[in-house]
């Protein structure tokens, strides 16, 4: 009998079904009902805001990126999350250089995929919240037509938006933070808030995060931890100073859901181990009460999942597994 | 646990691998005529190789002992079919490399009938005795580590054995060795065990079986002595449960202390196969010189459950199972998570071979692989809580020392990490390759430290 040639592996020979670019498109798709949320109550807006970010994410991959690397999605994801967490009227110069720093300076600058050690997207943003604090801070109102642009979103760059006609309001939590009035809470669940294009369906990115929890792709402990935190310390809170908001209004307001159910689980930067990510969780739902309680902004969920980025490597070594056959689970005789 | 659990019992992580095992899970065992020539490595067991005692143009006999065990850890090997010895050394070894091998010219036309009674009947034998005919006999695990089974059978009077284990999981996806086995000699088995539980002097036996294999836990309850304790645990199939740690934990609840051996927890485990081969060369007097293998998967045109010869090549094999499709692309020695892939035709089955598996280019591993991601499926699926992420970011960067603290030398190299890997990131193979580096490390720095001392101890004489 003739030998062909075989491939000669190493075992196993077979593999699993799940692939990075497979885990990283899924996601891609969990984001659309979400972005769809953003278009319906943002309308043009929303689409050139989040259309921008994302591509500059995607064309500085493709310039600085290694070879090919686009295929594998993670490029689109940081450039779709970056433009959730930015507010309607942006000027889509700043989104697209959002982008390219999320990707320069957040992802390639570490040595790229798996490499970073801070959540891409919200360093594009905390990179723009430095450079444009106004630009940033300037929320539109959900009153308009639905295909009027919420701000000049075609501004030049470097050249200070046009004033336009757009009425700009204000977030539940600033509301709740600079005049203590508080927002009804079915407004806060289906998003008819004023806010960033992603602090909308609360209901639509819970869906979309249980989807990704089932298919394993997302760390269903992160979230959890981050809820349970968010709400007990809130909640204690309230009852000692019935000034301060309830739980439900610390859950459903602001970015918390969107960062809990797709910034603080990216797998990059998030601890490996399951002791680690609810310890993760927990350590980024009290810098968020912290800081929107005390400090000096109204949100505080970009400041403490980056926080806690920075803890990942410490937590992980903390909390390594227990081997097999140690501890008092092994019996010697 | 006394008391079974009719609805199943499993370890903590593992992996879920597609079992695969519908191709030849129902098909009886076959009998393949024998080949035109049969190639028998001196090293078909765990331990020291046999020692040959034939030479070119030697006559033998189907059972002839052709190679003597070299020591304790060590069994004979014998001739699998008359003929000729044609030649004797070097052959390609199912490990990969090439191996002293005994290559005998089989008799055409012969009825190869085997010399009468070479091993004794069982009854009266001393445990001693049996522990001796089981060697002589060239009994090894047939599980695949072919790990001699007279040494199994006598562990150290200070460790005293509760428990007689037996591994019927079958985990691998593919291969139905044991199953067909438990099915079609259940009697066989039971008779193995009890030939095994009186040479340990243990009172309790559990078969663990997978629960996709339900003809083979009936077939083995419906024969089941009611004289001796013996139960049959079904199990929730999952991968590696076949591995003794995990088997271990399943039914008795207890953990092998790491870097501890089965028996420093009171069991013994041992492959179902086995144990029918035990029963078997008392019941026929023949030593160990053919084996139950499937030959399976989608490359082959007529999966089969076979008794071969040893020394059987693996062409001859494929052969009389129709060849392999076109698209065949890689063949696997045992099961696809565990096995060795297969350059060379001539490559004989040896004692410890469970199967061939033949996988096609669309079950093939893809090429391409991504950087880590830090998902930590890993950490899920290895079954001894290890950190397969961390260890494979140290082994790329070369620092094998290192590894030593996330314990590497705890992996039992099953492949479940690199089964989930979502990046294909080999870290099972450079787990494997890990080891054997720190180990050529550790000799190294043993052999420069013996060396300066007895340089310091000449010049001391110099001194002196």
């Amino acid at each position: 009998m003739e030998t062909p040639r075989f491939e000669l592996t190493a075992a196993p020979h077979i593999k699993g079904p799940d692939s990075t670019p497979r885990i990283m498109w899924t996601v891609v798709g969990t984001l659309v009902p979400v972005i769809l949320a953003a278009i319906w109550y943002w309308g043009p807006s929303a689409v050139l805001v989040i259309g921008a970010s994302t591509i500059g994410c995607v064309a500085t991959e493709r310039l600085f990126g290694p070879g090919g690397s686009l295929r594998d999605g993670s490029a689109a994801i940081t450039g779709l999350l970056l433009g959730l967490t930015l507010p309607p009227g942006l000027p889509i110069w700043m989104a697209f250089l959002g982008g390219a720093f999320a990707i320069g300076f957040g992802k390639l600058l570490f040595g790229g995929l798996g490499q970073n050690i801070f959540n891409p997207a919200l360093l594009g943003r905390a990179f723009l919240q430095a450079a444009f604090p106004e630009d940033l801070t300037t929320w539109p109102d959900l009153s308009g037509p639905w295909h009027a642009l919420r701000g000049d979103n075609f501004a030049f760059p470097l050249m200070g938006a046009n004033p336009v006609d757009t009425v700009t309001g204000a977030t539940p939590l600033g509301l709740m933070k600079f005049e203590g009035t508080h927002t009804e809470l079915g407004r806060l669940i289906f998003g008819a808030t004023g806010g960033s294009l992603g602090e909308t369906a609360a209901v639509v990115i819970l869906l979309a995060g249980g989807y990704l929890a089932l298919k394993k792709y997302l760390d269903w402990r992160i979230p959890a931890s981050i809820f349970v935190t968010v709400a007990v310390l809130s909640q204690i809170i309230h009852f000692f100073n019935p000034a301060k908001p309830d739980a439900l209004f610390m859950l459903f307001s602001g970015g918390l859901m969107l960062g809990a159910v797709f910034m603080a689980t990216d797998m990059v930067t998030s601890p490996t181990t399951t002791k680690g990510a609810w310890i993760y969780g927990a350590g980024i739902g009290a810098m968020v009460v912290l800081i929107r309680l005390w400090g000096g902004l109204p949100e505080g969920v970009m400041y403490g999942i980056l926080f806690m980025n920075a803890f990942v490597p410490f937590i992980n070594r903390a909390t390594q597994p227990r081997l097999f056959g140690t501890g008092k689970e092994a019996m010697v005789q | 646990m006394d008391v079974l659990n009719l609805f199943g019992v499993t370890f903590r992580h593992g992996v879920h691998p597609p079992d695969s095992k519908s191709l030849t899970e129902h098909l009886p065992i076959r009998r393949m005529p024998f080949p035109d020539r049969i190639a028998l490595p001196l090293r078909q067991h765990a331990g020291k190789p046999a020692r040959c005692l034939v030479e070119k143009g030697d006559r033998v006999e189907r059972g002839d002992k052709i190679a003597e065990a070299d020591g304790y850890v060590s069994v004979p090997i014998h001739a699998s079919a008359a003929g000729t010895v044609a030649d004797i050394g070097w052959w390609p070894h199912p490990d990969g490399s090439m191996a002293e091998t005994v290559v005998i010219d089989v008799q055409r036309h012969s009825p190869q009938i085997p010399r009468p009674r070479l091993v004794p009947s069982w009854e009266g034998l001393t445990p001693d005795e049996v522990r001796r005919a089981v060697q002589d006999g060239g009994v090894v695990g047939l599980g695949g580590a072919a790990f001699p089974t007279h040494v199994k059978l006598s562990p150290p009077k200070d460790l005293p054995i509760e428990w007689l284990l037996v591994n019927g999981a079958e985990c691998e996806p593919y291969l139905t060795t044991d199953h067909r086995t438990m099915v079609e000699y259940p009697e066989r088995v039971h008779f193995g065990i009890r030939i095994m539980m009186q040479c340990l002097g243990v009172k309790r036996a559990v078969i663990g079986v997978e629960m996709n294999k339900p003809d083979a836990i009936a077939a083995l309850e419906r024969t089941r002595p009611t004289d001796i304790d013996v139960t049959v645990q079904p199990l929730i199939v999952k991968y590696p449960q076949g591995a003794e740690k995990m088997l271990i934990n399943v039914v008795t609840g207890r953990e092998v202390p790491s870097g501890k051996l089965p028996m420093h927890v009171g069991t013994v485990v041992q492959n179902v196969g086995s144990i029918a081969t035990i029963a078997e060369i008392f019941e026929t007097g023949l030593p160990l010189i053919e084996r139950v293998v499937t030959v399976t998967g989608p490359g082959v045109r007529r999966p089969s459950n076979l008794i071969v010869p040893v020394g059987t090549m693996l062409g001859d094999v494929l052969e009389f199972c129709g060849g392999i499709t076109d698209d065949a692309a890689e063949i696997v020695f045992g099961g696809p998570m565990m096995g060795s892939s297969q350059p060379d035709m001539r490559t004989p089955i040896t004692k410890g071979t469970t199967g061939i598996t033949v996988l096609t280019t669309r079950e093939v591993k893809p090429k391409k692989t991504y950087p880590c991601i830090k998902c930590g499926h890993c950490l899920d699926a290895c079954p001894v809580f290890l950190n397969p992420s961390q260890l494979g970011l140290l082994a790329q960067a070369g620092r094998y020392d290192e590894m030593q603290d996330y314990y590497l030398q705890d992996c039992m190299l099953c492949g479940s990490c690199s089964y989930v890997c979502p990046s294909n990131i080999p870290l099972s193979q450079m787990f494997a390759l890990s080891k054997t580096a720190l180990r050529k490390q550790q000799q190294a720095a043993a052999a420069q430290a013996s060396a300066q001392k007895s340089d310091a101890e000449k010049e001391g004489e110099k001194v002196a």
